[in-house]
């Protein structure tokens, strides 16, 4: 299967090449441990409000911010793929056999791996907060569901980079969609707190489904019918947009 | 057979700019060929055709007998191409680079980390194989990048200026790398310069291209011998080219008399016999001149000769 393994190679290129910047990883390190450190004070004691369904906000927090995680680093993906663009590598790689396939996939991929890493350091520092966060399928779930927000929002970052081919345009579009997208789901607040109409619109937000999966087992009332689906609904969506990605990857081709 | 076989490829950018216009030339195996030409000419678009980068309206194009346009994937396995914008990964080594390129191009394994090893050598990147390419000067990334289309020991090599960007001093040594390689390798490589030095020096054949037509092919020697005798170049001092090269074209021993802003291009029979006639006779037409000079002829004077153009001064036209 070359399109796997060229994948995979791919994806490994640009992982180790992230891996020769310290300060790129001590950020990816720091930063979801402080968003945890942050909001768990400031938050304290919001739980005290009813509707949360516990009463210890680091259980309710640490998988939301796995997902807010591996939503930002999804959405600023492209940014790489702009990079690839201008220096010329990405005409280069068009000039041999290599799968087309293989070039968009290999980016996504290392989203959700970068994502998958971080929401494990989150969950392990959760645990040392005092999170209880179920079991073993618990995390599995908050892992999967890291790993595919990450993926969908890079698939949708990579397209929209494959069509501006613009950093600022980029740029303005992750900030456009980042806070509203955070803000119209429960990731922070309980969602019996949110107005009514948020709520409903929330649902067809994709950090919602995200969270709503991911939160599924840390909260008393572990609804696994309502876990699945918000699960298919992430795939689906990654699904989509890695389309998009590949479909834009086209479309940047017949420009060439 | 040939190796590259181009006839008469088409390609139109937006509504009203025609990039190609019917290029046709084609390329000899084992044979280093120059596409020579200024910026604009539509080089750098033949070759990103025949590299599969990009599709022409029309006409056709072989490589290695493949059809760029039907079965682009055997086209990609037979070629390496050096595009003019490097694309290096300046982020990883040149060994890494080189190894990347290689599973694209998908080689693998032992055969792969030694042809990387040995390019690394012919290339003299040995020392620098494990540093990042950041790191690297503008002419030891120039020799990784055509090291790099070198990796999967292409039928053909495409290398798109090549030397465009360098210092005088890695440009000789870039120079004396592809000399060797085209003498060592049975390879065909289709160069593109506008530089005419680079191609008078490199290239057995060249074509001179302007506005996406070939117009004019051979070695470089049987295009200079063409042009008869000595170029003159006369710079006057403003006041009527026109008038002045009415009078230059009376004189016996001077052919193809070329206005150019304000020079007067002459192509004469003996540079030194002739020149203290033409300054006598503008002189007496009151035409003041202030400089002359007199060269063996050039490629920028097959150039000259054919488009009726400096080409200097359409390179600089289409920047």
């Amino acid at each position: 299967m070359t399109v796997v393994s060229q994948t995979l190679f791919l994806c490994a290129r640009v992982l180790r090449n992230l891996s020769r910047q310290p300060i790129w990883i001590v950020v990816m390190i720091v930063q979801p441990l402080f968003w945890l450190l942050l909001y768990s004070q400031l938050f304290r004691r919001i739980t005290e409000l009813p509707g949360f369904g516990t009463t210890s906000y680091i259980d309710y927090l640490t998988p939301g911010v796995a997902i807010m995680t591996a939503f930002f680093s999804g959405s600023w993906a492209g940014m790489g793929m702009i990079e690839d663009l201008d220096r010329g590598v990405l005409e280069r790689f068009l000039a041999t056999p290599a799968s087309r396939a293989a070039i968009v996939f290999g980016r996504i991929l290392e989203s959700s791996i970068v994502a998958t890493l971080q929401a494990t350091l989150i969950l392990i520092c959760g645990l040392a907060l005092g999170a209880t966060n179920g079991g073993a399928v618990g995390w599995l779930v908050i892992l999967v569901a890291s790993f595919l927000t990450a993926a969908g929002f890079a698939g949708l970052s990579h397209g929209v980079a494959l069509r501006t081919r613009q950093e600022a345009s980029m740029i303005a579009v992750a900030q456009f969609i980042g806070l509203p997208l955070l803000f119209f789901s429960s990731l922070l607040i309980a969602r019996a707190l949110i107005p009514s109409w948020m709520q409903d619109l929330s649902l067809l937000n994709p950090v919602e489904w995200a969270v709503r999966a991911a939160r599924g087992e840390a909260l008393p009332g572990t609804d696994w019918g309502q876990m699945g689906v918000f699960l298919l609904l992430l795939a689906a969506f990654a699904g989509l947009t890695t389309s998009f990605a590949t479909w834009s990857f086209r479309s940047y081709q017949r420009t060439l | 057979m040939d190796a590259i076989v181009v006839d008469g490829l088409v390609k139109t950018y937006g509504k009203d700019v025609r990039a190609l216009d019917g290029i046709r030339f084609s390329v000899p195996e084992g044979e280093v060929f120059g596409l020579l030409g200024p910026n604009g000419a539509g080089k750098s678009t033949t070759v990103r055709i025949l590299a599969t980068l990009t599709k022409a309206d029309s006409g056709r194009a072989t490589v290695s007998g493949h059809d760029v346009a039907t079965d682009p994937g055997a086209v990609r396995r037979a070629i390496g191409y050096v595009p003019q914008a490097s694309g290096v990964d300046r982020e990883a080594t040149g060994r890494e680079n080189l190894i990347l390129q290689g599973r694209l191009q998908g080689m693998r394994g032992n055969d792969l980390e030694r042809r990387s090893s040995d390019l690394l050598e012919t290339f003299g990147l040995a020392d620098k194989a494990n540093a990042l390419v950041k790191t690297y000067s503008g002419g030891m990334k120039r020799r990784l990048d055509v090291a790099m289309g070198l990796v999967h020991r292409p039928h053909v090599l495409f290398l798109d200026e090549p030397t465009t960007g360098l210092d005088p001093e890695a440009r000789a040594a870039m120079w004396e790398e592809l000399e060797r390689l085209a003498a060592a390798e049975r390879l065909t490589i289709l160069l593109t310069t506008h530089y005419l030095e680079e191609a008078d020096r490199l290239a057995r054949h060249v074509a001179i291209v302007s506005r996406g037509q070939v117009v004019v092919e051979g070695t470089p020697e049987k295009l200079k011998r063409e042009l008869r005798g000595d170029a003159v170049t006369v710079e006057l001092d403003g006041g009527d080219t026109t008038g002045a090269a009415e009078v230059a074209r009376g004189i016996e021993g001077v052919h193809d008399v070329t206005p150019d802003g304000r020079r007067l291009h002459l192509r004469v029979d003996h540079g030194a016999q002739a020149v203290p006639v033409i300054l006598a006779a503008l002189d007496s037409a009151g035409a003041g001149v202030n400089a002359v000079t007199v060269s063996r002829p050039s490629l920028d004077d097959v150039y000259l000769h054919h488009t009726g153009r400096d080409f200097r001064s359409d390179d600089e036209d289409r920047r």
